[in-house]
């Protein structure tokens, strides 16, 4: 190794990068979080050709490329699919607070699973296939927060 | 050599400064549609996707899973390539050697951007060397308007002949209705515009857009099949300069000179000014449609401020350069490269509507990025 990397005081440089931005949700999904927003709603859209219901809304069918214009009102249930307790404090990217439940809820009338929070319970009873329904917010911004949780139906 | 490949749809978005009825995946579905649309198939005929555009510029990476809706890719090949400025190209070259390897018959490639949504300049600046360059000098306008300033002093070009090539662009945008900005401008509107970055006015640089581009490349036999005159791809060359700012040649474009020379031996063109019917050059700055003229062979070094008072790159004149007005008036900037292999086809397939150049039969397209780099395809109608 040649010698004069020894002697070498190696620096490293310390960076931040900072850039804003802004997202726009496109016609599709804004009208799935203005129906939240608006009217505590959950809505899907279907394919024409298939049949197959999206929640949320995709832009095109994922199997036919279909363009997806029919529109369904889902009831705000569903069933747990698969859901995992979180333990651990992440408290930049979790906005809540552990022990929290969340998973993936399939939406009845709709052929996909959403993502979401599964509240008003104890962790430790979060089951696969419990029955759930959606808890809004009283305050709505138009984001899939607006949807609060899912809470076991009794 | 690869196979024979040729190009036989299009498709792209009306562009924008802001499309806010549309996010990018959207932005990617109308562009795919429309090229589906342009070839009569659909999306079941299509064996592989390639998808691009830059890093930093919106706020989500890894488009090649968010996007799978809008891009019709669910259990199909993907592949997602990014190189800057030049993605677009990059995307077409990668649809190209897919096809070209005999590996997949019809494959759509797609480019896209979202400028809108973050600061292009910031992004921009984190492809340099954070100790080195990314202060003192990164940017998209320092560097281009650094050089023009030495080609000025070298060959006594003039603000005035880059004015013209923005008139030229800006004023061919008019023909153009997926253009984003079409606004009739005269050579004095660019000199008098505000001074960006000297010689650099606000006129001859280009706009960010909102905007995605599709192309389909096929097989011969394919092609033949699906498409009464598809573009056949004759060269697609790509060249890359070593990077740092200090050390690159302003005189010329030395990846542009490579790249065309490549590609003229491999499309067999000898006097490239007269062989070629129509030329989409992705000139980001007005100052870059008079300098690189050089560099694509068209005159010896310097001597392109000639052609351009003559007129010869004129929609009436011997080559016509970006009849859709170019990326000075079009540039969501991972599709920009791809809209000018797009334009090159549509102009070969007669499918160019009030922008078509009569009888176009050959045409060159390229794409500019990262640091002085270069992608370049040569289209044509006949067989390569």
């Amino acid at each position: 190794m040649p010698g004069w990397k020894d002697d070498v005081d190696v620096l490293v440089h310390e960076g931040k990068i900072s850039v804003p931005y802004s997202w726009t949700v496109g016609s599709t999904l804004s009208r799935f979080y203005c129906e939240l927003r608006d009217n505590a709603k959950i809505w899907a859209n279907r394919c024409p050709s298939c049949g197959k219901v999206f929640a949320p809304p995709k832009i095109k069918c994922i199997d036919c490329y279909e363009d997806l214009h029919d529109w369904v009102e889902l009831p705000g249930t569903g069933t747990v699919e698969t859901y995992t307790v979180v333990r651990y404090e992440e408290p930049v990217l979790h906005p809540r607070k552990a022990p929290f439940a969340y998973g993936i809820i399939k939406m009845d009338g709709a052929d996909t699973g959403m993502v979401h929070f599964i509240g008003d319970v104890d962790p430790e009873e979060v089951k696969a296939g419990m029955r759930v329904e959606a808890v809004f917010e009283d305050e709505r911004e138009g984001n899939i927060l607006d949807i609060k949780h899912f809470r076991p139906i009794t | 050599m690869g196979k024979r490949v040729g190009i036989i749809g299009v498709g792209q978005t009306h562009h924008a400064a802001k499309r806010l009825d549309a996010s990018g995946t959207e932005l990617i579905a109308e562009a795919v549609t429309r090229a589906l649309d342009d070839a009569q198939l659909t999306m079941a005929d299509i064996d592989a996707i390639v998808v691009g555009n830059m890093d930093h510029f919106e706020n989500i990476n890894y488009v090649d899973m968010w996007a799978i809706d809008g891009l019709g890719a669910c259990m199909k090949p993907v592949f997602k390539v990014t190189t800057g400025g030049t993605t677009g190209t990059t995307v077409g070259a990668c649809g190209y050697y897919h096809v070209a390897s005999g590996l997949f018959d019809v494959v759509l490639a797609v480019g896209w951007e979202k400028n809108s949504e973050s600061d292009t300049q910031a992004a921009i600046t984190t492809c340099a060397n954070p100790t080195l360059e990314r202060d003192p000098f990164a940017g998209a306008i320092g560097p281009l308007a650094t050089e023009y300033s030495m080609y000025m002093k070298a060959y006594g070009a003039t603000e005035e002949d880059s004015a013209m090539v923005a008139a030229r662009d800006r004023n061919n945008a008019l023909n153009n209705p997926y253009a984003h900005s079409r606004q009739a401008v005269t050579v004095e509107d660019v000199m008098n515009s505000p001074m960006l970055s000297y010689p650099v006015k606000f006129l001859d640089m280009c706009p960010r857009s909102d905007g995605s581009c599709a192309v389909i490349f096929a097989t011969e036999e394919k092609a033949k099949k699906l498409c009464d005159r598809p573009a056949w791809v004759h060269a697609s060359v790509v060249r890359h300069d070593y990077t740092h700012f200090g050390d690159l040649e302003w005189k010329f474009m030395p990846t542009l000179e490579r790249a065309s020379a490549a590609a003229y031996k491999l499309a067999g063109i000898s006097s490239p000014l007269k062989e070629f019917d129509v030329a989409e050059l992705y000139i980001p700055c007005s100052t870059c449609g008079v300098k690189w003229m050089d560099s694509l062979w068209f005159c010896e070094h310097g001597g392109a401020p000639k052609l351009i008072r003559k007129g010869i790159f004129e929609m009436d004149g011997q080559l016509p350069i970006n009849p859709s007005g170019g990326v000075i008036a079009t540039n969501p900037i991972g599709a920009t490269a791809l809209i000018r292999v797009g334009e090159a086809a549509w102009q070969i397939m007669g499918r160019a509507g009030d922008r078509q150049v009569k009888g176009a039969k050959k045409a060159l397209c390229t794409g500019f990025g990262g640091c002085s780099w270069t992608d370049l395809m040569i289209l044509g109608a006949d067989l390569p």
